[in-house]
């Protein structure tokens, strides 16, 4: 007897996938019409924002929203390029970093053989449950101590450990193959050119998967702004557009916070579409054993 | 005879680069170790620490032994009659409901052709993309309670209400709203390494078993899919209780302020917030961030219990 109806990963479509599709479809609906409701919203002119009873779609798309946006200064007058071009630095220092930090330690932890590996693979695996949020006071007291305060630096420095970006690489580099790198020893070369010449490019899917990752928690993040930083100059792009939707009321407000939630919502798009396959290939070794 | 033995060992190591590979090692190791110190290690023993001492952030820690512990237990009301009530409502039903629906969809994905899977777990991921504050203003404008509230405009419309519904000021609602939306959100890595994991099963392991005898789909889960995927399991699961904990602060973001209406919406992370930053009762609010990573510690064990393949 084999298999009845239609197996893992089909090639070809049957009638007894139509069940699934059934259940897919509604639920991709209702991931996916909040996002088209901001989307549209973003294109809305102000009548039709606050059109009663309010429309879904938008009927005459306009970029005054945007506008809006790129004109406004912050109330202490800081332009909006300024916010801008500090997310953008932020955020390819933290790929950058923390793409060399997860395959430095990942070849280390995976390749290597000393007395403390099984310890801290054990102490990395425990801190993937690692809420960040939960121990905030204790942070910002070691932020402080560091003289990190108000400072650009705490934008990145205390977020570039992340325990499943380490962890994802070194299960990744698990998988090449020993042989690869004795031979390249007996060739002479050294960690250095090992990690440059050998690992990073058979690891890339994984180092994509990280940088992906990166980017997500950087792009959007507000805390350090919120809580570190109290020159306005140094605050991040995330943080400035959530001071303009904090504002509930004012009219102008509701146009440009929906064009605020797309600019931080589409590159990570645009970049996960680009990459997803490499996500996929690097999740087939997310597991914990 | 074993000193000598040890010995040439000794200068085996020296000659194969033992000890410069013990360099190479600490060297590889040595950003990542301090900064995990630094930033998570230090900050968790921190915590602990200060749970035990009354600290006002301006003179310095006053030791009062497990008197923190004792009132969050005896005294404060409103952790006892609201926070840990709806922590672990949002945390049950966002974290394992969570992740049993984003197996169920994972599955369902793995049934269908390529093309449409990777269009629609595109879709379902994509929530997870918008980010902590702007899943806030995404979902304000849905639920909004003036004129711009998309659903009140759609229910007066159709005649099922007169008045708008004030959905994230109403204790009767807020709680609701910010499980539906954490769901939304929530299909994240975990969703997408269960996907990869359902995908990678090997699909003779499923032709041998139903020639053993496996009648349907669900026993085909059961006994294969699961069991042979139990890492990314786990994996998901972990992703999952972070996600959760993680994301508790929606009721804030939504509600607009903190405390959230009535308490309705407050959960654990809104109450270290709450006595930390607001009060700057720190010694408190350390011990209540324990307490978090204490529940934290539970649901992963009973995870690792659930998938470990180690015994």
């Amino acid at each position: 007897m084999s298999i009845k109806g239609t197996k893992i990963n089909p090639t070809r479509f049957d009638k007894s996938q139509i069940k699934f599709y059934l259940v897919l479809i509604p639920v991709a609906l209702f991931m996916v019409l909040p996002i088209i409701y901001i989307f549209c919203n973003a294109f809305k002119p102000l009548d039709e924002l606050f059109m009663f009873p309010p429309r879904f779609f938008v009927q005459k798309p306009t970029l005054k929203n945007f506008q809006e946006l790129l004109r406004t200064a912050s109330s202490t007058g800081v332009p909006m390029s300024r916010y801008l071009f500090n997310s953008i630095v932020i955020s390819i220092v933290m790929v950058v970093l923390t793409i060399f930090i997860c395959a430095t330690t990942g070849y280390a932890l995976s390749k290597k053989q000393f007395k403390l590996k099984k310890r801290l693979l054990a102490i990395n695996q425990m801190a993937l449950m690692f809420v960040m949020v939960a121990v905030a006071i204790p942070r910002y007291l070691v932020v402080v101590k560091l003289g990190l305060n108000n400072n650009f630096l705490v934008h990145i420095i205390p977020y570039l450990a992340v325990p499943v970006g380490l962890f994802l690489t070194k299960q990744f580099i698990d998988q090449v193959p020993n042989e690869v790198i004795e031979a390249a020893k007996i060739d002479g070369a050294n960690d250095f050119r090992i990690l440059i010449h050998i690992i990073i490019p058979l690891i890339k899917p994984a180092l994509a998967t990280v940088a992906i990752l990166t980017f997500q928690s950087t792009w959007g993040a507000t805390e350090a702004s919120n809580t570190y930083i109290q020159d306005e100059t140094l605050k991040s792009f995330a943080f400035y557009l959530s001071t303009l939707t904090s504002v509930q009321n004012s009219i102008a407000g509701a146009g440009m916070s929906a064009a605020a939630g797309l600019i931080m919502f589409l590159p990570n798009l645009i970049i996960f579409i680009i990459m997803q396959s490499r996500v996929m290939s690097t999740m087939s070794h997310s597991g914990i054993k | 005879m074993f000193g000598k033995i040890k010995l040439t060992d000794l200068k085996q190591k020296f000659k194969n680069g033992s000890f410069k590979d013990a360099l190479a090692v600490f060297l590889l190791l040595l950003p990542y170790s301090v900064l995990f110190s630094l930033f998570i290690a230090i900050p968790v023993a921190l915590a602990i620490t200060l749970s035990l001492t009354y600290f006002n952030l301006i003179q310095f820690p006053e030791y009062k032994g497990l008197l923190n512990y004792v009132t969050i237990i005896t005294q404060d009301s409103v952790f006892l009659r609201y926070v840990l009530p709806n922590t672990l409502k949002y945390a049950l039903i966002v974290g394992p409901g969570g992740y049993i629906l984003s197996f169920i969809l994972a599955w369902m994905l793995a049934q269908i052709q390529k093309t449409p899977r990777t269009i629609l777990a595109l879709i379902i991921y994509s929530p997870s993309m918008v980010g902590g504050v702007f899943t806030g203003v995404v979902w304000r404008t849905l639920f909004s309670g003036d004129s711009q509230g998309y659903l009140n405009g759609l229910f007066i419309k159709w005649g099922l209400i007169d008045r708008p519904i004030q959905f994230l000021q109403s204790p009767d609602y807020l709680m609701t709203i910010m499980i539906i939306v954490s769901l939304w959100s929530s299909m994240g890595i975990g969703f997408l390494a269960m996907l990869a994991g359902i995908l990678n099963v090997d699909e003779e392991l499923y032709e041998a078993a139903y020639i053993d005898g496996l009648k349907n789909k669900f026993q085909e889960i059961v006994h294969i899919t699961v069991p042979s995927m139990k890492p990314q399991m786990l994996f998901g699961a972990v992703m999952s209780i972070v996600g959760t904990f993680n994301s508790g602060g929606i009721g804030v973001a939504l509600s607009g302020s903190n405390p959230t209406p009535q308490y309705s919406g407050q959960v654990i992370i809104n109450h270290i917030e709450d006595f930390g930053f607001i009060r700057y009762e720190m010694g408190y609010a350390a011990a209540v961030s324990v307490v978090l990573l204490f529940i934290i510690w539970g649901f992963s064990k009973l995870a690792y219990a659930l998938f470990s393949e180690r015994d």
